[in-house]
């Protein structure tokens, strides 16, 4: 990693020495301007980098795009939505980046997005999960790979309406992703079960989770079910102190993004059994296109894939069939281009919809279990991103004209 | 005659129970200089800091120029023309000597609102002439931070006459000081207050301090006025002499 | 009922495992008055050891004791190594350059733990004995958190001991009420010192180690202990150790009832706490007054720049205002942060200098500003120019009210509840989603066609921070900058000739914070967004970091600290993904080299600044 991580700061360095004029347009290279918060956000970004970084020498490999090389100029944002913006002027002003890409928190996606619109520029989001991103706050510069809180939820509900629990309670981080997520769940499940009702809601603030009184006043609640949403330190620390109270016994447990090895690999063998997650088996799933990315990925960081690496690369892939399909960088045609735009991925084929942006990227529903006293995912199944979408009606009525 | 400058009646005060200052009444006139005395705990400084607004009697009355002050935040009474010196000197150490002389005229006139013309040419001939009068022009332009002790003291006078106070309240003006210093300080007090018709009521632990320079003095003791005269007049209480020297002290000194 | 004992013996755990903390950093504060940043930093270091100490060892409770007697003494060691140095070197500066350091080691340990342990939270497996729990009225309840529960107890029980009971104990404790009386009694203080820091570091270790089986060793406990054992330090008294304790349970105890009345609450409710116990109590619930001259040291007198200083302004000026027509776009995108830096610096240093009230939440007026502008653009519908107009009036008001209520308090009780107020600030930005947008902000705040190319709007940025910050200049050398500068120097002086000390005060806060609010509005502008990290602890500690580099006793320092900090912070995260480590060192060697910051060290070498 540390050879990689020294390579792409020499190719950033000469990229800065460069004279302007030998970098300007129409040079036979793709630029893709890509900002991260690679410092404040290392346990994703990391293997994330090491994603797009497979992906790009692949590209590269095979002609790159439209007959140019594809490089990436890749800047750390240091979490910090305004350092993103003033690094993707940069990018586009002085580095003469063909497109912008990146974003991991969703306030960055949505300053890089609001960025592009105000700038004339197309921007490709990866992670960023917030559904203002293609829906309230969407633009036409603006295209999404990941499923949103919307489709995270929309997946897992399709398994959590057949639960027999009608007593909930959720537990998620006090901020927009939380938010957002208990949100849907208590929409589309007042929708479908309307004999469920959330009897106690608890917002721990994000990265302060004191777990044990949180633990007891779900437990007081007497649920049937629990819908979770914390993630990363919290979600340990939450696992920990309810398998000691025994908060998951007898208990239905549905848990947005837990079976993500990001999340899953932390827990160890504490991991909870028959919680309904969404996440990436990534050592289950058998497919061509999963079996090559793995293999590829090992190769060459000699470490498993984590989810963020799917994300990286896919991003990758995703934007040079976007511009392949475009056939020019200019933003209109870029527009055109990337809508409905096909692109491979280690799950599948996927697109990117007209209507609003997202892309149909799915995720895999399963239940967690332990195997060989590690986390795992099992009884998965992928669901197309397409299948969980809400209808045209829905987008057309939140989406700005 | 005049009325006198103030008039203390009655003046009392306890701290939990215990009293500290108990019917106490003084007059004070313009241009005279007064001196409160007496053995640690007597309560001179109860006595003094209730004139300045420092503390609220419990009963009594003290009024300035035959207006009632009793009771009034210290700086209301500054405001009504009282200046006062402090036992340990507190000048702005951040400034030199001129501005914090010029910071007390701006503050005399209540001009330090103001926010756009520099204090630099603000009332600087005035402040020059009130340095001038304490003898610290020379030293003008020093930070206050470095001054010599004495010279603190100095310039505290100077500040304190910035308002053209009707009445000085001076808390142990020469503690510290070495003792040559110490008389010297207070018949330049003597001499600007008399030229200014300006009231002085100071406590003092240095007898030869009190002696050479009050008009008048005060005796407290247990909170109780023993006695009041001119210097001779002290001396020659039997009862004065009885708490000095009864307690082994002829000039205090503590 | 058996819920009411469960949240109450889980309230009583919280409790010990926040006064491990918080002791540690009470205990090095009380005899060094450092306030130590980096005490978040060591008990994250603490976790991060005990992970690879308990790692190699059975699981069994006499090895896990083991392994966390040996984490503990591993950060007792380290502490000295820290205290002999760095700290011991820097005991005579001001206690927020002292802070500035820790702050320098907070950002080196950041980038030191990634790189040694990697990006991942990193858990500890749980052994059976660590899972059990006791069943009390049809409650289960982990056995685990009833040692924590004795933890707590135990180390206040030894804490006593070792300070009533020892020589050494007698000397700190004499040193906590006077430190230069134990230098006259001829004990040797570097000693004594030391030893204290390596006691605190260690219970900081001790804390990081016995929290490690509830959670994992992750790269954010830094920074969320070192705030929550500052709250609690602060609440108990400065210095007290039962006042910790006490504090904890306060705190853990309003936690607990908070979390099952007001969910949404919790991350509000201990800086609320602060508020009110140092509103009743300003030097907190054990505490005894702390001297507040302490915090910034002796001020020079100010003078008027130089004509050299002054032209070396005006060409720089010059420089700001020529560079769009030969600049490339990213010069004028950091120019326009390092304007925007430059007023808010200068208001910080308005208050903090001249006005001597420190501020650790001064991103809370920025922050005001920037959320006034975005959300009378937004809601509103105002003109740029009336949003501009109005976000200064909002947090010059806000501020003005803030400092209303706390006018009476000073020093470092002052700074915490400045700290207080902007997380209580951020809470609002970041958990109310309805008005404030939440974490994603407020978006498409951008200038009308009229400023919007890069090079007109930074014109109009230049204008604004140049013109604001000379305004602030103007009116320190006015009367009123005087008046503000001598409520400061001598509270009594200045009641004496007559000066509204409290008015005058609140008068400084409200200026400070009505410019800070112009700063963080012309931001919003900048980047046509509002959010939540506006107003977070990093963005308060830039401004004090440019200030203290800058220096507080000169009037150029602000400027010149604001355009250091933003050139080097720029410089350095484009230049390594080690930027926070190389920062945090070039933070520690200022200090050691220019105590009295840059502007400080130019005015001794030239007498003017």
């Amino acid at each position: 990693m540390t050879v990689t991580r020294r390579a792409l700061l020499a190719g950033t360095a000469a990229t800065l020495a460069a004279p302007a004029l030998v970098r300007a347009q129409g040079s036979g290279v793709l630029r893709v301007g890509e900002v991260n918060s690679y410092t404040a956000q290392p346990a994703f970004t990391l293997p994330y980098r090491n994603g797009w970084q497979l992906a790009v020498a692949q590209v590269n490999a095979a002609g790159g795009v439209l007959g140019r090389k594809l490089e990436v100029l890749s800047r750390d944002d240091a979490g910090q939505p305004q350092n993103a913006t003033r690094l993707a002027g940069e990018l586009l002003g002085d580095n003469h980046a063909d497109l912008l890409a990146g974003g991991f928190l969703s306030n960055v996606g949505l300053a890089l997005s609001d960025y592009a619109l105000q700038n004339k520029a197309l921007y490709v989001a990866g992670e960023p999960l917030a559904d203002a991103l293609v829906w309230e706050k969407g633009n036409p510069n603006t295209f999404r790979l990941r499923p949103d809180t919307y489709m995270q939820v929309a997946m897992l509900m399709q398994e959590a309406a057949k639960l027999p629990a009608k007593r909930w309670v959720t537990v998620a981080p006090n901020y927009e992703y939380g938010q957002s997520c208990v949100k849907w769940f208590k929409q589309m499940m007042a929708k479908v079960r309307p004999d469920v009702t959330v009897v106690a809601e608890q917002w721990p603030a994000l990265g302060k989770l004191d777990a044990g009184p949180t633990v007891a006043a779900l437990e007081q609640a007497k649920p049937e079910g629990i819908f979770n949403v914390l993630f990363g330190g919290d979600l340990t620390a939450f696992v920990r102190a309810a398998n000691t109270r025994g908060l998951f016994e007898g208990r239905s447990v549905v848990s947005v993004l837990t079976g993500e090895p990001e999340y899953l690999d932390p827990l160890g063998d504490e991991a909870p059994e028959g919680w309904l997650v969404t996440g990436y088996p990534w050592d289950q799933l058998k497919t061509p296109d999963n079996t090559k990315f793995v293999e590829d990925y090992r190769a060459m960081f000699k470490e498993p894939p984590r989810m963020g690496s799917v994300v990286g690369y896919t991003l990758i892939h995703a934007i040079v069939a976007g511009v392949a399909r475009a056939g020019a960088t200019d933003l209109p045609a870029l527009i055109k281009g990337f809508a409905g735009a096909q692109f491979d991925t280690p799950f599948g084929s996927a697109n990117f919809r007209s209507i609003d942006h997202q892309s149909t990227l799915g995720a895999f529903v399963g239940s967690t279990a332990l195997v060989g006293g590690k986390g795992a995912m099992k009884d998965w199944h992928y669901v197309d991103g397409a299948t969980v979408m809400p209808t045209d009606d829905f987008v057309r009525n939140v989406r700005p004209a | 005659m005049p009325e006198p400058r103030l008039i203390v009646t009655g003046l009392r005060r306890a701290f939990g129970g215990q009293p500290a200052v108990s019917d106490v009444s003084f007059t004070l006139d313009q241009g005279e200089m007064l001196a409160l005395i007496g053995p640690n705990g007597a309560g001179k400084s109860t006595t003094f800091n209730m004139v300045g607004g420092q503390l609220r009697p419990d009963a009594g009355q003290i009024r300035l120029d035959g207006r009632d002050i009793t009771g009034l935040s210290p700086r209301r009474i500054a405001g009504l023309g009282v200046g006062r010196t402090f036992q340990i000197t507190a000048t702005f150490g951040s400034m030199t000597v001129r501005e914090n002389v010029q910071m007390a005229l701006l503050a005399a006139r209540r001009e330090f609102w103001r926010a756009w013309r520099p204090v630099r040419d603000q009332h600087a001939a005035e402040a020059a002439a009130l340095l001038e009068a304490v003898g610290l022009l020379a030293q003008a332009s020093r930070p206050a931070a470095i001054l010599a002790y004495g010279d603190l003291k100095r310039l505290e006078l100077a500040m304190a006459l910035a308002d053209k106070p009707r009445l000085l309240l001076m808390d142990e003006p020469t503690a510290g000081m070495a003792p040559a210093e110490r008389v010297a300080l207070m018949q330049l007090t003597r001499r600007l207050a008399s030229g200014r018709r300006v009231a002085v009521l100071f406590t003092e632990h240095d007898m030869d301090v009190v002696f050479s320079t009050a008009d008048r003095i005060l005796v407290l003791n247990r909170g109780r006025l023993i006695a009041s005269g001119t210097g001779p007049q002290i001396r020659a209480n039997q009862q004065v002499r009885e708490i000095y020297l009864g307690t082994g002290q002829t000039s205090g000194g503590h | 009922m058996g819920f009411l004992l469960s949240q109450a013996l889980t309230a009583l755990a919280s409790a010990s495992s926040l006064f491990l903390v918080a002791a540690g950093l009470t205990v090095i504060f009380g005899v060094t008055r450092v306030v130590n940043f980096a005490h978040g930093s060591l008990t994250m270091l603490g976790a991060y050891v005990a992970w690879t100490i308990l790692r190699h060892l059975p699981r069994d409770p006499a090895s896990f004791c083991l392994g966390v007697l040996a984490t503990t003494l591993a950060l007792a060691a380290l502490g000295a190594l820290l205290e002999m140095t760095l700290l011991r070197r820097i005991y005579r500066a001001p206690e927020l350059f002292q802070l500035l350091a820790t702050f320098g080691v907070v950002l080196m340990v950041q980038d030191a733990t990634l790189h040694i342990w990697g990006p991942d939270d990193l858990s500890l497996p749980r052994p059976p004995w660590m899972r059990g729990f006791v069943t009390l009225l049809d409650q289960r309840f982990p056995q685990y958190d009833l040692y924590l529960i004795a933890a707590g107890p135990v180390v206040l029980a030894l804490l006593w001991l070792v300070l009533n009971r020892t020589r050494w104990g007698r000397l700190v404790r004499a040193a906590t009420q006077d430190r230069e009386m134990v230098a006259c009694l001829g004990v040797d203080q570097r000693v004594l010192f030391t030893t204290v820091f390596a006691l605190g570091s260690a219970l900081a270790g001790l804390a990081g180690a016995l929290a490690l089986p509830d959670g994992s060793a992750n790269l954010g406990i830094d920074l969320s202990v070192v705030t929550e054992a500052f709250v609690v330090v602060v609440i108990g008294g400065l210095g007290s150790v039962p006042g910790a304790y006490l504090a904890s349970l306060l705190i853990a105890g309003l936690q607990a009832v908070g979390i099952v009345v007001l969910p949404k609450i919790t991350l509000v409710l201990v800086f609320l706490v602060m508020a009110a116990v140092l509103t009743v109590r300003p030097n907190g619930l054990l505490g005894r007054p702390v001297a507040a001259a302490a915090v910034l040291g002796a001020q020079p007198p100010v003078r008027p720049s130089s004509p050299a200083l002054r032209w070396v302004g005006v060409v720089l000026l010059l420089l700001f205002v020529l560079a769009p027509l030969v600049a490339p776009s990213w010069i004028l995108a950091i120019g326009t942060e390092a304007a925007v830096a430059v007023l808010f610096a200068a208001s910080l240093h308005f208050m903090m200098g001249p006005g001597g009230m420190p501020s650790f939440g001064h991103a809370a007026w920025f922050g005001i500003g920037a959320y006034a502008a975005a959300l009378s653009a937004t809601v509103l519908a105002a003109p740029m120019p009336l949003a501009l107009l109005l976000a200064p009036v909002a947090a010059g008001v806000i501020a003005g009210a803030f400092g209303a209520v706390v006018v009476r308090l000073s020093g470092i009780y002052l700074a915490m509840l400045t700290l207080a107020f902007a997380q209580i600030v951020w809470a609002i930005a970041f958990q109310s989603v309805g008005l404030t947008g939440g974490d994603n902000g407020i978006l498409g705040v951008w200038p009308p066609g009229w400023v919007a190319s890069p090079a007109r709007f930074y014109w109009l940025t230049l204008a604004l921070c140049a013109g604001g910050t000379l305004l602030l200049r103007r009116v320190l050398y006015a009367p009123l900058g005087y008046a503000i500068r001598a409520t400061r120097d001598a509270p009594a002086r200045a009641d004496a000739i007559g000066l509204p000390s409290n008015a005058i005060r609140v008068v400084a806060v409200t200026v400070s914070g009505a410019a800070a609010g112009l700063a963080g509005a012309i931001f919003t502008f900048a980047h046509g967004s509002a959010f939540p990290t506006y107003v977070s602890i990093p963005r308060s500690v830039d401004a004090l970091l440019m200030v203290l580099l800058g220096g507080v006793g000169t009037m150029t320092g602000p400027i010149i600290g604001a355009l250091a900090y933003t050139g080097l912070s720029d410089l350095l995260l484009r230049a390594t993904e080690l930027w926070r480590f190389v920062l945090g060192a070039a933070i520690v060697a200022l200090v050691l080299l220019f105590p009295a910051g840059l502007a400080g060290a130019f005015a001794g070498r030239h007498g003017d600044a």
